[in-house]
């Protein structure tokens, strides 16, 4: 049986997160995406873009609330479930998390590894993603020695590699000039053209790009 | 079942690749926990080589009878029916006084050499067998018989055979013991080893577990990392083992000669050897099992 929630890629209801230590960094947010839409979630530092994003993709539970990924209630999951809930996510974390001790293949090649592809068709999956983001010719480069921007497109395409339907941006563009930024959000423009969704956090009030926008202000949901 | 024999294959490489990375300090781990295991093998090995040689001696119970010097021929043979009807008698043997005289003066070399005695010292005896090998009633009836008039003297040969073998029993304890002891403190060393191996792979299990990755497969390359520090740690052990055993052997062989036996330690034999090893290598499977569960437990917790 369909209900009307189920087309809903996710749907927060009410939900709450308060840190320990008493912070509460969302306060009974709630909205719902659709498959296929593209979301900017602005706010300024501290008006909790991470915590909207980490709570999606189950990295981190609310205080209360519910949140539907699919109209399944992953707050009732189990913790062994979780990591299977995560696949469904292209995570692109605001600070990176890249692994410095291996070059820019191993490091695309860890999702598939851990969703159990590798050998022959992981290296095709992998040099496509880093095709799609330019950087198919510094395969054995190190990260290390990657400029900033080449060190985002990493993330994203470590982000693509395992083809996601949904990909959690957390400022992709962060420090990065107004051409190369640009250039990257065409990139998710484009993901979002063959059908994925896309959320972006940015600190940008207005995104220069076309999109839903979902605004916080201290925790809470400006509408 | 492809998968599942994919992702351990995948580990197993990744483990392989690091022992190749860092030989010598997984040389170093495998002696160190060679050196442990050593311990308790080589006492089980000591203990075993013992028993077997004490298995050469009968265990049966023995009662000598030393009678009273220069009983006459007819009370020795009433005693000898005696004995015979005793209920817990199983068997005698009566050696007169003469050929326990010859017997003694062959063995020790000296027959003809004119280191004879003027007389024989020497009573006569009877050899006697019980009934029940259960050491309290054999000591009862050695308690009994001492108390017949004829009877001079009587001696309880198994005594020496019996402390024996309570010392064996001792022995075998200890080597439980030692081996549970030494054991937990090997898992202990893998524990921490693992637990070292983690820290400097924090970040990849950080954005791994991030991405989806499940426990099982974040602890797998340490499950077989620990494994494969106590599987070589195992053969270290082992060869260790069979180093000490072949220079004993080589010492020993000339003393042994000396006594006119070809006593000689004889080595571990298969199915010990697999035990060694494969509780060598299960050891390090379960220290390095706990050591990457409390990590995770550690991170989980919000
Ligand atoms: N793990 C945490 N423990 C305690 N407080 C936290 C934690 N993570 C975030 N917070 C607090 O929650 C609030 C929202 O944080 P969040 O990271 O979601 O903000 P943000 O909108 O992403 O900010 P920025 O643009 O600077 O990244 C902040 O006040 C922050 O201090
Ligand atoms: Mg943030």
């Amino acid at each position: 049986m369909k209900t009307a929630g189920d087309c809903r890629v996710i749907k927060f209801d009410a939900v709450t997160k308060r840190y320990p230590g008493g912070h509460e960094a969302l306060r009974s947010v709630s909205f719902a995406i659709d498959k296929g839409e593209m979301v900017f979630v602005t706010g300024h530092s501290g008006a909790g873009k991470t915590t909207l994003l980490k709570l999606a993709a189950a990295i981190e539970r609310p205080t209360s609330g519910t949140i539907l990924l699919n109209g399944q209630n992953i707050g009732k999951l189990r913790r062994a479930a979780l990591p299977y809930v995560r696949r469904n996510f292209g995570l692109i974390f605001q600070d990176h998390k890249l692994l410095y001790d291996r070059n820019v293949f191993d490091n695309v090649a860890l999702p598939l590894a851990i969703a159990g592809i590798s050998g022959r068709e992981a290296g095709k999956r992998v040099r496509a993603a880093l095709d799609k983001v330019g950087l198919l010719h510094r395969e054995k480069a190190m990260p290390i020695a990657l400029s900033g921007g080449e060190q985002q497109r990493l993330a994203i395409a470590r982000a693509i590699v395992s083809r996601p339907a949904i990909l959690l941006a957390d400022e992709p563009t962060g420090n990065l000039d107004a051409n190369y930024a640009r250039d990257i959000m065409e990139l998710f423009r484009s993901f979002n053209q063959v059908g994925v969704t896309v959320i972006i956090a940015t600190p940008d009030a207005a995104p220069s790009t076309t999109g839903r926008i979902l605004h916080l202000d201290h925790g809470m949901l400006a509408s | 079942m492809m998968e599942w024999l994919h992702a351990h294959r995948l580990a197993l490489l990744i483990t392989l690749k690091k022992l190749r990375a860092t030989p010598l300090a997984h040389l170093l781990m495998a002696g160190v926990i060679g050196a442990a295991l050593s311990l308790p093998s080589g006492l089980y090995l000591l203990v075993n080589n013992l028993e077997r040689a004490a298995g050469n001696v009968s265990v049966q119970p023995q009662i000598t009878l030393f009678l009273v010097q220069n009983t006459p021929q007819e009370v020795i043979h009433t005693l000898e029916h005696k004995l015979r009807k005793h209920p817990a008698i199983e068997d005698i043997n009566f050696i007169p006084r003469d050929e326990a005289w010859k017997a003694l003066l062959e063995r020790n070399g000296l027959e003809g050499t004119g280191g004879e005695l003027e007389t024989n010292p020497l009573p006569d005896a009877f050899i006697v067998h019980a009934n029940d090998t259960d050491p309290n009633a054999v000591s009862a009836l050695q308690q009994e018989l001492s108390r017949w008039p004829e009877v001079e003297f009587a001696q309880l040969d198994a005594a020496w055979v019996k402390r024996l073998h309570a010392l064996l029993q001792l022995g075998n304890k200890l080597v439980v013991v030692l081996a549970g002891l030494l054991g937990f403190a090997l898992l202990v060393i893998i524990g921490n080893t693992i637990r070292l191996q983690i820290l400097t792979q924090r970040d990849e299990i950080e954005v791994s577990a991030l991405i989806g990755a499940t426990n099982r497969f974040i602890r797998r390359p340490f499950l077989y990392a620990g494994t494969l520090h106590g599987l070589l740690g195992g053969v270290m052990a082992w060869l260790i083992l069979h180093a000490a055993l072949f220079l004993f052997n080589v010492s020993v062989k000339d003393l042994a000669q000396l006594y006119g036996t070809d006593f000689r330690l004889e080595p571990l034999g298969l199915q010990p050897s697999w035990i060694l090893i494969g509780c060598a290598a299960a050891l390090g499977w379960v220290g390095s099992y706990f050591a990457v569960s409390r990590y995770l437990f550690n991170l989980e917790r919000p």
